[in-house]
């Protein structure tokens, strides 16, 4: 194991040290993979109250006067005439329609948005931003200034707002306010990457620890990465790096939903790597993405070959055990022909032919 | 089965040697410790039984949610038994480790790769040391 003595730490990083967090580099920051076992986080999140350090993830701000058409300018996703307190999930992609990283933005003010990105991506965004520079839109990187603790699952809401001193709960779902949690001044977000509700809350990086411990007392369990991605998984959420990547464009993701080719009044509305989306959305001989129900106990992992009649016809992208369905999930792409719903294909798990079936994403949902 | 008896690879794996009719038997397993870094175990392929085995190559693989990790025979030799049951109940692995979770038996062909291995004592250290 590489050391971790060299990489970022967020303003958590002693407590997780401090009880039982196993450390590990992601995208360069020492990050808490674990704290016991990952089933009974994950379990604890879909159950209770899971609590989870993202501050490693992008906390980006632009503001001024031309903030939002710079935005708009970038993003998939309609920011002119975003609300304010309305947050958007958005792919920034490059001119080819290929995905640099999924945001989330929020309008804050009427010249401010917030931006989170993803930790692997911080830095190529920072570069790609600095690239496409307006004047009257300055861009601020809050990442290191700030912490981010999202608390999920069906006790989060409640119990965030015993600690809050503004009234939370009637913050609907991807829409933020700003309230003190545990006395510290929070942006919270009705958001999230686990199919649960709750918040992921934004506050400075000095008072995170006392927010954390606030929510540990109040019976929410620490959780780490791993659980995270379990998580996300059976939510059928893409994580960059893995259903994502810069080769892929955000239609062939299943993402069309996040891709606003028409502006407010109906016309067509231009950004970044709109051209090349238009001409992916005719395009029908482009792998798509798909989730898996994977038979027998054996999950399937990345880049493991997906095949029909022992032909190779696509690739697992994420696979693990579903801990709450209790049998092995995968989301892959695969050929457009055979994405239908009950299609049957088989996995290469480390070559045993293990049948598998094409079904609806998420593979969970909250009732 | 007394771990401070037992002998371990680097990699994890312990080994205990019973010589009956002239023949040594290995009778191999994972650590506490690899169990225990493992967690939520969800499947195990078993190696064959008459499979041939070097030491020091992959004869097993364990999947828990996060990976698949490979264990690897820590003696040269032939597989003679393998703990079937282990396949439905993994939990046995976890909460026995080097007892009812043992995983196979090899018969030792060459004897040489036992001087590599480490007695509980050492390998406890290299253990603390990797934390």
């Amino acid at each position: 194991m590489s050391s971790t003595a060299e990489l970022l730490r967020t303003p958590l990083y002693d407590w997780h040290a401090a009880n039982g967090g196993r450390l590990v580099d992601f995208a360069g920051w020492a990050m808490p993979v674990q704290y016991r076992s990952i089933v009974e986080e994950h379990n604890a999140t879909r159950q209770r109250v899971g609590l989870f350090d993202v501050s490693h993830m992008g906390r980006l701000t632009v503001q001024g006067a031309a903030a939002e058409m710079w935005l708009d300018g970038l993003a998939t996703r309609r920011a002119a005439g975003t609300p304010v307190g309305r947050v958007r999930y958005s792919l920034i992609c490059n001119e080819s329609g290929g995905v640099l990283d999924d945001i989330l933005f929020t309008r804050v003010t009427e010249n401010r948005f917030d931006l989170v990105v993803n930790a692997s991506n911080r830095a190529k965004l920072l570069d790609w931003f600095a690239e496409h520079a307006m004047a009257d839109a300055d861009l601020i990187d809050r990442t290191e200034a700030t912490a981010m603790i999202a608390v999920q699952g069906p006790g989060a809401v409640e119990m965030v707002a015993s600690l809050a001193d503004a009234d939370v709960a009637s913050i609907r779902y991807y829409r933020s306010g700003e309230a003190n949690i545990a006395g510290a001044p929070c942006v919270v977000s009705r958001t999230g990457y686990t199919g649960e509700d709750g918040f992921e809350l934004i506050a400075n990086a000095n008072q995170a620890e006392a927010i954390w411990k606030a929510l540990i007392n109040l019976g929410a369990a620490a959780c780490g990465l791993a659980s995270r991605d379990t998580l996300r998984l059976e939510a059928g959420m893409p994580l960059y790096g893995h259903e994502l990547r810069e080769r892929l464009n955000p239609l062939h993701a299943g993402l069309g939903f996040a891709v606003d080719f028409e502006d407010a009044d109906g016309g067509r509305r231009t950004f970044v790597g709109s051209d090349a989306l238009l001409k992916a959305r005719e395009d029908g001989s482009v792998a798509r993405r798909v989730g898996l129900r994977v038979e027998g106990k054996r999950p399937p992992r990345e880049e493991y070959r997906v095949l029909v009649d022992g032909r190779p016809c696509g690739v697992v992208t994420s696979g693990t055990h579903s801990p709450t369905l209790g049998y092995p999930i995968a989301m892959a792409y695969i050929e457009p022909e055979l994405t239908q719903e009950g299609t049957r294909v088989a996995i290469d798990i480390r070559g045993t032919e293990t049948p598998a079936m094409v079904v609806p994403l998420p593979f969970y949902k909250r009732s | 089965m007394n771990p401070e008896s037992l002998l371990f690879a680097k990699t994890h794996e312990w080994v205990a040697v019973a010589e009956t009719g002239g023949e040594k038997v290995a009778t191999i397993g994972i650590s506490k410790h690899a169990v225990e870094a493992l967690t939520d175990l969800v499947f195990i392929e078993l190696p064959k039984v008459g499979r041939s085995v070097d030491a020091e190559e992959s004869f097993c693989e364990v999947e828990s949610v996060k990976a698949v990790s490979d264990v690897y025979s820590p003696v040269t030799g032939e597989v003679v038994e393998v703990n079937e049951p282990l396949a439905d109940q993994l939990e046995v692995l976890s909460d026995d480790p080097y007892g009812k979770g043992w995983i196979a038996k090899v018969k030792i062909t060459d004897e040489t790769s036992l001087a590599g291995l480490m007695d509980y004592e050492a390998y406890e250290k290299m253990c603390a040391e990797e934390a």
